[in-house]
Protein backbone atom coordinates (compact mmCIF):
# COMPACT_ATOMS: atom_id res chain seq x y z
CA UNK A 1 0.00 0.00 0.00
CA UNK A 2 1.73 3.23 -1.09
CA UNK A 3 1.90 6.10 1.37
CA UNK A 4 -0.02 9.22 0.35
CA UNK A 5 2.28 12.19 -0.34
CA UNK A 6 2.68 14.77 2.40
CA UNK A 7 0.66 17.99 2.19
CA UNK A 8 2.82 21.02 2.94
CA UNK A 9 0.55 23.82 1.72
CA UNK A 10 -0.50 25.83 4.78
CA UNK A 11 -3.68 27.09 3.08
CA UNK A 12 -4.93 23.56 2.45
CA UNK A 13 -4.38 22.57 6.08
CA UNK A 14 -6.16 25.50 7.70
CA UNK A 15 -8.99 23.24 8.82
CA UNK A 16 -6.84 21.63 11.48
CA UNK A 17 -7.82 23.15 14.86
CA UNK A 18 -4.25 23.62 16.10
CA UNK A 19 -2.98 25.26 12.92
CA UNK A 20 -6.03 27.54 12.69
CA UNK A 21 -5.51 28.65 16.26
CA UNK A 22 -1.83 29.43 15.73
CA UNK A 23 -2.40 31.25 12.43
CA UNK A 24 -4.99 33.48 14.08
CA UNK A 25 -2.64 34.54 16.84
CA UNK A 26 -0.43 37.52 16.13
CA UNK A 27 2.15 36.55 18.74
CA UNK A 28 3.11 33.27 17.04
CA UNK A 29 5.09 33.01 13.82
CA UNK A 30 4.10 29.86 11.89
CA UNK A 31 6.90 28.95 9.50
CA UNK A 32 5.21 26.04 7.81
CA UNK A 33 3.07 22.96 8.22
CA UNK A 34 3.05 19.38 7.06
CA UNK A 35 0.35 16.72 7.06
CA UNK A 36 1.92 13.33 6.55
CA UNK A 37 0.71 9.82 7.45
CA UNK A 38 -2.31 11.24 9.32
CA UNK A 39 -0.04 13.34 11.53
CA UNK A 40 0.06 17.11 11.72
CA UNK A 41 3.36 18.95 12.06
CA UNK A 42 3.57 22.71 12.59
CA UNK A 43 6.85 24.60 12.34
CA UNK A 44 6.96 27.63 14.58
CA UNK A 45 9.70 30.18 15.00
CA UNK A 46 12.20 29.78 17.79
CA UNK A 47 10.95 32.77 19.75
CA UNK A 48 7.26 31.79 19.73
CA UNK A 49 7.31 28.20 20.96
CA UNK A 50 6.27 29.02 24.52
CA UNK A 51 3.45 31.27 23.34
CA UNK A 52 2.30 28.60 20.88
CA UNK A 53 2.16 26.02 23.68
CA UNK A 54 0.12 28.35 25.92
CA UNK A 55 -2.32 29.05 23.07
CA UNK A 56 -2.80 25.38 22.25
CA UNK A 57 -3.16 24.37 25.89
CA UNK A 58 -5.85 26.98 26.55
CA UNK A 59 -7.67 26.61 23.22
CA UNK A 60 -11.41 26.56 24.08
CA UNK A 61 -12.39 24.45 21.05
CA UNK A 62 -9.67 21.83 21.05
CA UNK A 63 -7.45 22.13 24.14
CA UNK A 64 -4.15 20.29 23.86
CA UNK A 65 -3.91 19.98 27.61
CA UNK A 66 -1.61 16.96 27.73
CA UNK A 67 2.09 17.27 27.05
CA UNK A 68 3.35 13.97 25.63
CA UNK A 69 6.94 14.41 24.70
CA UNK A 70 9.77 16.65 23.67
CA UNK A 71 12.85 15.42 21.89
CA UNK A 72 15.27 16.57 19.22
CA UNK A 73 16.66 15.42 15.89
CA UNK A 74 20.17 16.27 14.72
CA UNK A 75 20.43 16.78 10.94
CA UNK A 76 24.21 17.31 10.97
CA UNK A 77 25.88 18.48 8.72
CA UNK A 78 22.81 20.39 7.44
CA UNK A 79 22.02 23.83 8.80
CA UNK A 80 19.88 24.67 10.72
CA UNK A 81 21.13 21.59 12.40
CA UNK A 82 18.65 20.77 15.17
CA UNK A 83 14.93 20.25 15.24
CA UNK A 84 13.28 20.31 18.65
CA UNK A 85 10.10 18.25 18.41
CA UNK A 86 7.11 18.66 20.75
CA UNK A 87 4.21 16.22 20.84
CA UNK A 88 0.93 17.39 22.32
CA UNK A 89 -2.28 15.47 22.92
CA UNK A 90 -5.82 16.69 23.35
CA UNK A 91 -7.46 14.47 25.97
CA UNK A 92 -10.96 15.69 25.18
CA UNK A 93 -10.76 15.72 21.35
CA UNK A 94 -8.30 12.81 20.96
CA UNK A 95 -6.12 14.79 18.61
CA UNK A 96 -2.36 14.93 18.38
CA UNK A 97 -0.18 17.68 17.05
CA UNK A 98 3.55 17.98 16.60
CA UNK A 99 5.33 21.30 16.96
CA UNK A 100 8.82 21.84 15.62
CA UNK A 101 11.45 24.48 16.17
CA UNK A 102 14.58 24.65 14.02
CA UNK A 103 17.83 25.61 15.71
CA UNK A 104 21.25 26.38 14.30
CA UNK A 105 24.25 24.36 15.44
CA UNK A 106 26.01 27.39 16.88
CA UNK A 107 24.96 27.67 20.54
CA UNK A 108 21.49 26.08 20.18
CA UNK A 109 19.00 27.40 22.70
CA UNK A 110 15.23 27.70 22.94
CA UNK A 111 12.83 28.92 25.56
CA UNK A 112 11.77 26.34 28.13
CA UNK A 113 8.12 25.33 28.33
CA UNK A 114 8.32 24.11 31.93
CA UNK A 115 6.21 27.10 32.95
CA UNK A 116 3.43 25.84 30.65
CA UNK A 117 3.72 22.16 31.58
CA UNK A 118 5.90 21.16 34.56
CA UNK A 119 6.03 17.76 32.82
CA UNK A 120 8.56 19.14 30.37
CA UNK A 121 11.15 19.35 33.14
CA UNK A 122 12.73 15.89 32.77
CA UNK A 123 12.25 15.82 29.00
CA UNK A 124 14.08 19.10 28.46
CA UNK A 125 16.87 18.01 30.75
CA UNK A 126 17.20 14.86 28.66
CA UNK A 127 17.44 16.85 25.42
CA UNK A 128 20.00 19.16 27.04
CA UNK A 129 21.98 16.16 28.23
CA UNK A 130 21.99 14.19 24.99
CA UNK A 131 21.96 16.99 22.38
CA UNK A 132 23.43 19.98 24.18
CA UNK A 133 20.43 22.20 23.44
CA UNK A 134 19.86 24.73 26.21
CA UNK A 135 16.39 25.61 27.45
CA UNK A 136 16.26 29.18 28.73
CA UNK A 137 14.21 29.56 31.88
CA UNK A 138 14.44 25.90 32.89
CA UNK A 139 14.53 25.64 36.71
CA UNK A 140 17.20 22.93 36.94
CA UNK A 141 19.01 22.43 33.65
CA UNK A 142 21.55 19.74 34.48
CA UNK A 143 22.51 16.39 32.98
CA UNK A 144 19.93 13.74 33.79
CA UNK A 145 21.00 10.43 32.21
CA UNK A 146 24.74 10.80 31.63
CA UNK A 147 27.26 11.34 34.46
CA UNK A 148 27.75 14.96 35.53
CA UNK A 149 31.35 15.05 34.25
CA UNK A 150 30.59 13.54 30.84
CA UNK A 151 32.08 15.31 27.85
CA UNK A 152 30.01 15.76 24.71
CA UNK A 153 26.41 15.02 23.86
CA UNK A 154 25.89 11.40 22.78
CA UNK A 155 22.88 11.73 20.49
CA UNK A 156 24.56 14.29 18.23
CA UNK A 157 25.38 12.73 14.90
CA UNK A 158 29.06 13.70 15.17
CA UNK A 159 29.38 11.71 18.40
CA UNK A 160 30.62 8.21 17.50
CA UNK A 161 28.36 5.28 18.41
CA UNK A 162 31.15 3.54 20.30
CA UNK A 163 32.09 6.80 22.09
CA UNK A 164 35.41 8.59 22.10
CA UNK A 165 38.32 6.29 22.89
CA UNK B 1 20.52 19.79 47.57
CA UNK B 2 21.39 21.83 50.66
CA UNK B 3 19.50 21.56 53.92
CA UNK B 4 17.41 24.71 54.33
CA UNK B 5 17.31 24.63 58.09
CA UNK B 6 19.62 23.19 60.72
CA UNK B 7 16.98 20.74 61.83
CA UNK B 8 16.69 18.92 58.51
CA UNK B 9 19.01 16.24 57.19
CA UNK B 10 19.64 14.64 53.80
CA UNK B 11 18.92 10.94 53.40
CA UNK B 12 19.82 8.86 50.39
CA UNK B 13 17.43 6.18 49.33
CA UNK B 14 19.02 3.98 46.73
CA UNK B 15 20.39 3.42 44.17
CA UNK B 16 20.29 -0.11 45.55
CA UNK B 17 17.41 0.14 47.96
CA UNK B 18 15.29 -2.94 47.33
CA UNK B 19 12.02 -1.04 47.42
CA UNK B 20 13.01 1.39 44.67
CA UNK B 21 12.22 -1.12 41.92
CA UNK B 22 15.55 -0.98 40.18
CA UNK B 23 18.36 1.49 40.36
CA UNK B 24 16.46 4.61 41.34
CA UNK B 25 18.13 6.99 43.74
CA UNK B 26 15.88 9.26 45.73
CA UNK B 27 17.39 12.12 47.71
CA UNK B 28 15.22 13.00 50.66
CA UNK B 29 15.46 16.04 52.87
CA UNK B 30 13.82 15.03 56.11
CA UNK B 31 12.74 16.72 59.28
CA UNK B 32 12.51 13.84 61.74
CA UNK B 33 10.30 11.34 59.94
CA UNK B 34 8.70 13.94 57.68
CA UNK B 35 9.86 14.49 54.12
CA UNK B 36 10.50 18.16 53.39
CA UNK B 37 11.85 17.80 49.87
CA UNK B 38 12.40 14.87 47.58
CA UNK B 39 14.38 14.59 44.39
CA UNK B 40 14.62 11.52 42.18
CA UNK B 41 18.04 10.95 40.62
CA UNK B 42 18.05 8.72 37.55
CA UNK B 43 20.38 7.57 34.81
CA UNK B 44 22.07 4.59 36.47
CA UNK B 45 20.62 2.21 33.90
CA UNK B 46 21.31 4.38 30.84
CA UNK B 47 22.58 2.19 28.03
CA UNK B 48 22.18 4.51 25.07
CA UNK B 49 19.53 2.45 23.31
CA UNK B 50 18.39 5.44 21.21
CA UNK B 51 21.93 5.88 19.90
CA UNK B 52 22.32 2.16 19.24
CA UNK B 53 19.10 2.12 17.20
CA UNK B 54 20.62 4.59 14.73
CA UNK B 55 23.38 2.09 13.91
CA UNK B 56 21.07 -0.88 13.27
CA UNK B 57 18.76 -1.91 10.46
CA UNK B 58 15.07 -1.40 11.13
CA UNK B 59 14.43 -5.07 11.86
CA UNK B 60 17.43 -5.26 14.20
CA UNK B 61 15.92 -2.68 16.52
CA UNK B 62 13.07 -4.99 17.61
CA UNK B 63 15.16 -6.94 20.18
CA UNK B 64 16.46 -3.65 21.58
CA UNK B 65 12.92 -2.51 22.31
CA UNK B 66 12.48 -5.49 24.64
CA UNK B 67 15.10 -4.03 26.92
CA UNK B 68 13.36 -0.66 27.27
CA UNK B 69 10.62 -1.86 29.55
CA UNK B 70 11.55 -5.35 30.61
CA UNK B 71 8.21 -6.01 32.29
CA UNK B 72 6.19 -5.51 29.11
CA UNK B 73 8.52 -6.25 26.18
CA UNK B 74 5.67 -7.14 23.84
CA UNK B 75 4.08 -3.71 24.28
CA UNK B 76 7.36 -2.13 23.21
CA UNK B 77 7.71 -4.52 20.27
CA UNK B 78 4.20 -3.60 19.19
CA UNK B 79 4.71 0.13 19.49
CA UNK B 80 7.91 0.10 17.47
CA UNK B 81 6.48 -2.22 14.80
CA UNK B 82 3.35 -0.08 14.47
CA UNK B 83 5.48 3.03 14.02
CA UNK B 84 7.62 1.49 11.27
CA UNK B 85 4.58 -0.11 9.63
CA UNK B 86 2.97 3.33 9.52
CA UNK B 87 6.09 4.71 7.85
CA UNK B 88 6.01 1.88 5.31
CA UNK B 89 2.24 1.92 4.85
CA UNK B 90 1.90 -1.80 5.56
CA UNK B 91 -1.42 -3.55 6.03
CA UNK B 92 -1.33 -6.18 8.78
CA UNK B 93 -3.52 -9.30 8.46
CA UNK B 94 -6.33 -9.66 11.04
CA UNK B 95 -4.92 -12.77 12.68
CA UNK B 96 -1.62 -11.04 13.41
CA UNK B 97 -3.47 -8.04 14.84
CA UNK B 98 -5.58 -10.19 17.13
CA UNK B 99 -2.58 -12.18 18.26
CA UNK B 100 -0.86 -8.90 19.05
CA UNK B 101 -3.81 -7.73 21.11
CA UNK B 102 -4.02 -11.03 22.99
CA UNK B 103 -0.32 -11.13 23.78
CA UNK B 104 -0.31 -7.48 24.77
CA UNK B 105 -3.03 -8.09 27.30
CA UNK B 106 -1.18 -11.11 28.68
CA UNK B 107 1.85 -8.84 29.00
CA UNK B 108 -0.24 -6.29 30.83
CA UNK B 109 -1.37 -8.98 33.28
CA UNK B 110 2.25 -10.09 33.65
CA UNK B 111 3.43 -6.55 34.35
CA UNK B 112 0.62 -5.78 36.78
CA UNK B 113 1.32 -9.01 38.65
CA UNK B 114 4.94 -8.03 39.21
CA UNK B 115 3.78 -4.57 40.26
CA UNK B 116 1.15 -5.96 42.66
CA UNK B 117 3.54 -8.45 44.20
CA UNK B 118 6.39 -6.02 44.77
CA UNK B 119 4.11 -3.16 45.81
CA UNK B 120 2.51 -5.35 48.46
CA UNK B 121 5.93 -6.62 49.50
CA UNK B 122 7.14 -3.04 49.99
CA UNK B 123 4.23 -2.28 52.26
CA UNK B 124 4.75 -5.53 54.18
CA UNK B 125 2.31 -8.06 52.73
CA UNK B 126 4.69 -10.85 51.84
CA UNK B 127 2.30 -13.58 50.78
CA UNK B 128 0.72 -11.64 47.90
CA UNK B 129 4.10 -11.62 46.19
CA UNK B 130 4.19 -15.41 46.14
CA UNK B 131 0.64 -15.69 44.80
CA UNK B 132 1.33 -13.17 42.04
CA UNK B 133 4.52 -14.83 40.90
CA UNK B 134 2.71 -18.16 40.69
CA UNK B 135 0.43 -16.77 37.97
CA UNK B 136 3.23 -14.80 36.38
CA UNK B 137 5.14 -18.04 35.92
CA UNK B 138 2.19 -19.42 33.93
CA UNK B 139 2.27 -16.38 31.64
CA UNK B 140 6.02 -16.62 31.16
CA UNK B 141 5.57 -20.25 30.14
CA UNK B 142 3.02 -19.14 27.55
CA UNK B 143 5.50 -16.60 26.22
CA UNK B 144 8.17 -19.27 26.06
CA UNK B 145 5.83 -21.54 24.14
CA UNK B 146 4.97 -18.89 21.56
CA UNK B 147 8.30 -17.11 21.14
CA UNK B 148 10.96 -19.35 22.66
CA UNK B 149 11.80 -16.74 25.27
CA UNK B 150 10.35 -16.11 28.71
CA UNK B 151 11.01 -12.39 29.08
CA UNK B 152 12.76 -10.83 26.08
CA UNK B 153 10.25 -12.17 23.61
CA UNK B 154 10.88 -10.11 20.41
CA UNK B 155 7.92 -11.94 18.96
CA UNK B 156 6.47 -9.22 16.78
CA UNK B 157 8.10 -8.37 13.48
CA UNK B 158 7.70 -5.37 11.23
CA UNK B 159 4.79 -6.60 9.14
CA UNK B 160 3.39 -9.29 11.40
CA UNK B 161 4.53 -12.00 13.76
CA UNK B 162 7.75 -13.99 13.87
CA UNK B 163 6.23 -17.48 13.95
CA UNK B 164 2.93 -19.30 13.85
CA UNK B 165 1.81 -20.03 17.42
CA UNK B 166 2.54 -23.69 18.28
CA UNK B 167 -0.11 -26.40 18.34
CA UNK B 168 -2.22 -26.33 21.46
CA UNK B 169 -1.14 -22.81 22.36
CA UNK B 170 -4.66 -21.37 22.34
CA UNK B 171 -5.88 -24.19 24.60
CA UNK B 172 -3.18 -23.33 27.10
CA UNK B 173 -4.08 -19.63 26.99
CA UNK B 174 -7.76 -20.50 27.42
CA UNK B 175 -7.00 -22.69 30.41
CA UNK B 176 -5.10 -19.80 32.00
CA UNK B 177 -7.75 -17.21 31.19
CA UNK B 178 -10.50 -19.40 32.66
CA UNK B 179 -8.74 -19.83 35.96
CA UNK B 180 -7.33 -16.32 36.32
CA UNK B 181 -10.41 -14.35 37.56
CA UNK B 182 -10.58 -16.57 40.66
CA UNK B 183 -6.94 -15.74 41.31
CA UNK B 184 -7.67 -12.02 41.20
CA UNK B 185 -10.36 -12.67 43.81
CA UNK B 186 -7.65 -14.23 45.95
CA UNK B 187 -5.44 -11.14 45.72
CA UNK B 188 -8.36 -8.90 46.50
CA UNK B 189 -9.27 -11.01 49.52
CA UNK B 190 -5.73 -10.54 50.77
CA UNK B 191 -5.55 -6.79 50.15
CA UNK B 192 -8.69 -4.84 49.25
CA UNK B 193 -10.50 -5.74 52.46
CA UNK B 194 -7.36 -5.90 54.58
CA UNK B 195 -7.46 -3.12 57.24
CA UNK B 196 -3.65 -2.83 57.41
CA UNK B 197 -3.45 -2.45 53.62
CA UNK B 198 -6.17 0.17 53.50
CA UNK B 199 -4.59 2.15 56.35
CA UNK B 200 -1.28 2.22 54.53
CA UNK B 201 -2.78 3.20 51.18
CA UNK B 202 -5.99 5.22 51.60
CA UNK B 203 -5.41 8.96 51.58
CA UNK B 204 -1.68 8.47 51.03
CA UNK B 205 0.30 10.24 48.29
CA UNK B 206 -2.68 12.10 46.86
CA UNK B 207 -2.48 13.86 43.52
CA UNK B 208 -5.25 15.84 41.86
CA UNK B 209 -6.33 15.38 38.25
CA UNK B 210 -5.03 18.81 37.20
CA UNK B 211 -1.65 18.22 38.78
CA UNK B 212 -1.39 14.77 37.24
CA UNK B 213 -2.11 16.15 33.76
CA UNK B 214 0.30 19.06 34.21
CA UNK B 215 3.05 16.66 35.27
CA UNK B 216 2.48 14.40 32.28
CA UNK B 217 1.26 11.37 34.21
CA UNK B 218 -0.55 8.73 32.19
CA UNK B 219 -2.01 5.27 32.56
CA UNK B 220 -3.30 4.12 35.96
CA UNK B 221 -1.45 6.99 37.65
CA UNK B 222 -3.70 9.42 35.74
CA UNK B 223 -6.85 7.29 35.86
CA UNK B 224 -6.46 6.91 39.62
CA UNK B 225 -7.02 10.67 39.80
CA UNK B 226 -10.26 10.51 37.85
CA UNK B 227 -9.14 11.29 34.29
CA UNK B 228 -10.89 8.86 31.99
CA UNK B 229 -8.40 8.27 29.18
CA UNK B 230 -7.13 5.03 27.74
CA UNK B 231 -5.42 5.01 24.34
CA UNK B 232 -6.69 1.51 23.60
CA UNK B 233 -10.26 2.79 23.65
CA UNK B 234 -9.81 6.44 22.65
CA UNK B 235 -7.20 6.19 19.88
CA UNK B 236 -7.38 2.50 18.99
CA UNK B 237 -4.54 0.68 17.27
CA UNK B 238 -4.09 -2.93 16.16
CA UNK B 239 -7.90 -3.48 16.05
CA UNK B 240 -8.56 -2.70 19.73
CA UNK B 241 -11.77 -1.06 18.55
CA UNK B 242 -13.22 -4.55 18.01
CA UNK B 243 -12.95 -5.46 21.69
CA UNK B 244 -15.31 -4.56 24.49
CA UNK B 245 -13.74 -3.57 27.78
CA UNK B 246 -14.23 -1.12 30.60
CA UNK B 247 -11.63 1.43 31.59
CA UNK B 248 -11.41 1.43 35.40
CA UNK B 249 -11.21 4.93 36.87
CA UNK B 250 -11.00 5.99 40.52
CA UNK B 251 -11.36 9.54 41.71
CA UNK B 252 -9.46 9.71 45.02
CA UNK B 253 -5.99 9.97 43.46
CA UNK B 254 -4.29 8.14 46.32
CA UNK B 255 -2.28 4.92 46.46
CA UNK B 256 -5.41 2.87 47.02
CA UNK B 257 -7.13 4.42 43.98
CA UNK B 258 -4.21 3.51 41.73
CA UNK B 259 -4.20 0.03 43.24
CA UNK B 260 -7.89 -0.42 42.49
CA UNK B 261 -7.43 0.79 38.90
CA UNK B 262 -4.74 -1.76 38.21
CA UNK B 263 -6.48 -4.65 39.92
CA UNK B 264 -9.63 -3.99 37.89
CA UNK B 265 -7.47 -3.78 34.77
CA UNK B 266 -6.30 -7.32 35.50
CA UNK B 267 -9.89 -8.49 35.09
CA UNK B 268 -10.51 -6.37 31.98
CA UNK B 269 -7.32 -7.58 30.32
CA UNK B 270 -8.30 -11.14 31.03
CA UNK B 271 -11.66 -10.49 29.41
CA UNK B 272 -9.90 -9.10 26.30
CA UNK B 273 -7.76 -12.25 26.15
CA UNK B 274 -10.91 -14.36 26.26
CA UNK B 275 -12.55 -12.27 23.52
CA UNK B 276 -9.45 -12.60 21.36
CA UNK B 277 -9.46 -16.37 21.84
CA UNK B 278 -13.14 -16.64 20.98
CA UNK B 279 -12.93 -14.56 17.81
CA UNK B 280 -9.41 -15.33 16.60
CA UNK B 281 -9.52 -14.96 12.79
CA UNK B 282 -7.96 -17.49 10.47
CA UNK B 283 -5.37 -16.52 7.92
CA UNK B 284 -1.84 -15.34 7.50
CA UNK B 285 0.34 -13.89 10.23
CA UNK B 286 2.52 -11.76 7.96
CA UNK B 287 1.72 -8.91 5.61
CA UNK B 288 2.21 -9.35 1.89
CA UNK B 289 5.47 -7.45 1.50
CA UNK B 290 8.33 -9.72 0.41
CA UNK B 291 10.88 -6.91 0.49
CA UNK B 292 10.26 -6.25 4.17
CA UNK B 293 9.29 -9.57 5.72
CA UNK B 294 11.57 -12.58 5.79
CA UNK B 295 10.25 -15.48 3.67
CA UNK B 296 9.26 -18.81 5.19
CA UNK B 297 12.05 -21.34 5.63
CA UNK B 298 10.29 -23.89 3.45
CA UNK B 299 9.98 -21.46 0.55
CA UNK B 300 13.65 -20.60 0.76
CA UNK B 301 14.54 -24.22 0.08
CA UNK B 302 12.56 -24.38 -3.15
CA UNK B 303 12.20 -20.83 -4.51
CA UNK B 304 15.06 -18.76 -5.81
CA UNK B 305 13.25 -15.46 -5.22
CA UNK B 306 12.61 -16.21 -1.58
CA UNK B 307 16.28 -16.95 -1.10
CA UNK B 308 17.27 -13.68 -2.75
CA UNK B 309 14.85 -11.64 -0.63
CA UNK B 310 16.13 -13.34 2.49
CA UNK B 311 19.72 -12.53 1.57
CA UNK B 312 18.88 -8.93 0.71
CA UNK B 313 16.91 -8.25 3.90
CA UNK B 314 19.58 -9.76 6.13
CA UNK B 315 22.57 -8.08 4.47
CA UNK B 316 21.13 -4.75 3.34
CA UNK B 317 17.94 -4.31 5.33
CA UNK B 318 15.04 -2.57 3.64
CA UNK B 319 14.69 1.10 2.81
CA UNK B 320 11.88 2.97 4.55
CA UNK B 321 10.38 6.02 2.82
CA UNK B 322 11.29 9.39 4.25
CA UNK B 323 9.06 10.69 6.98
CA UNK B 324 8.39 10.71 10.67
CA UNK B 325 5.84 9.03 12.88
CA UNK B 326 4.82 9.27 16.51
CA UNK B 327 3.03 6.11 17.56
CA UNK B 328 1.66 5.81 21.07
CA UNK B 329 0.21 2.74 22.74
CA UNK B 330 -1.24 2.16 26.18
CA UNK B 331 1.47 0.29 28.05
CA UNK B 332 0.74 -1.07 31.55
CA UNK B 333 2.25 2.17 32.87
CA UNK B 334 0.62 4.66 30.52
CA UNK B 335 1.41 6.35 27.24
CA UNK B 336 4.35 4.59 25.61
CA UNK B 337 5.35 6.50 22.50
CA UNK B 338 7.84 5.81 19.73
CA UNK B 339 8.98 8.67 17.54
CA UNK B 340 10.72 7.24 14.47
CA UNK B 341 12.34 9.45 11.83
CA UNK B 342 13.40 7.97 8.51
CA UNK B 343 15.73 9.58 5.99
CA UNK B 344 14.95 7.01 3.31
CA UNK B 345 17.73 4.55 4.15
CA UNK B 346 17.67 1.11 5.77
CA UNK B 347 18.62 2.42 9.20
CA UNK B 348 16.38 4.62 11.34
CA UNK B 349 17.64 8.19 11.42
CA UNK B 350 16.27 8.71 14.91
CA UNK B 351 14.28 6.57 17.32
CA UNK B 352 12.99 8.19 20.46
CA UNK B 353 11.02 6.40 23.14
CA UNK B 354 8.61 8.30 25.33
CA UNK B 355 8.56 6.17 28.46
CA UNK B 356 5.45 6.43 30.58
CA UNK B 357 7.47 5.91 33.77
CA UNK B 358 9.78 8.79 32.85
CA UNK B 359 6.92 11.25 33.06
CA UNK B 360 5.12 9.45 35.89
CA UNK B 361 8.20 9.70 38.09
CA UNK B 362 7.87 13.48 38.06
CA UNK B 363 4.72 13.21 40.16
CA UNK B 364 6.70 11.73 43.06
CA UNK B 365 7.74 15.03 44.75
CA UNK B 366 4.17 16.32 44.76
CA UNK B 367 2.88 13.05 46.20
CA UNK B 368 5.42 12.74 49.00
CA UNK B 369 6.38 16.15 50.30
CA UNK B 370 5.05 16.71 53.79
CA UNK B 371 4.44 13.01 54.37
CA UNK B 372 6.36 10.26 56.20
CA UNK B 373 9.30 8.32 54.79
CA UNK B 374 7.24 5.12 54.90
CA UNK B 375 4.73 6.77 52.55
CA UNK B 376 7.50 7.43 50.02
CA UNK B 377 7.91 3.68 49.65
CA UNK B 378 4.16 3.26 49.13
CA UNK B 379 4.13 6.12 46.59
CA UNK B 380 7.05 4.75 44.55
CA UNK B 381 5.29 1.40 44.39
CA UNK B 382 2.00 2.98 43.39
CA UNK B 383 3.32 4.79 40.31
CA UNK B 384 4.77 1.49 39.06
CA UNK B 385 8.04 2.70 37.59
CA UNK B 386 10.38 0.60 35.49
CA UNK B 387 13.86 2.03 35.44
CA UNK B 388 14.76 0.45 32.14
CA UNK B 389 12.16 2.63 30.50
CA UNK B 390 13.23 5.74 32.38
CA UNK B 391 16.94 5.50 31.68
CA UNK B 392 16.91 3.72 28.31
Amino acid sequence: MPVAPAITDVDKLKGHPALARLLDATSVVVEGAKFDREEMTIYVSRSSIREACVLLRDDPNCPFEFFSDVTAVDWYPQEPRFEVVYHLLSLSKKERVRLKVKLGGDDPAVESITSVWPAANFFEREVYDLFGIRFNGHPYLRRILMPENWEGHPLRKDFPVEGYR
Amino acid sequence: MDPVKDRTMILNMGPQHPSTHGVLRVILEIDGETVVRIMPDIGFLHTGIEKTCEAKFYQQVVPLTDRIDYLCPLTNNLCYCLAVEKLLGLEIPPKAQWMRVMLNELTRINSHLVWLGTHALDIGAMSVFLYCFREREDILRLFEAVSGQRMMTSYFRIGGLALEPPLGFFDRVKEFADRFPARVDEYENLLTVNPIWTMRTKGVARISADDAIALGASGPTLRGSGVDIDLRRDMPYSSYEKFKFKVPVSTEGDVFARYMCRVQELRESNSIVQQALAGMPEGKIKADAPKVILPDREKMKTQMEALIYHFKIITEGFAVPEGEVYQAVESPRGEMGYYVVSDGTAKPFRVHMRGASFANLQTLPLMCEGRLIADVVAAIGSIDIVLGEIDR
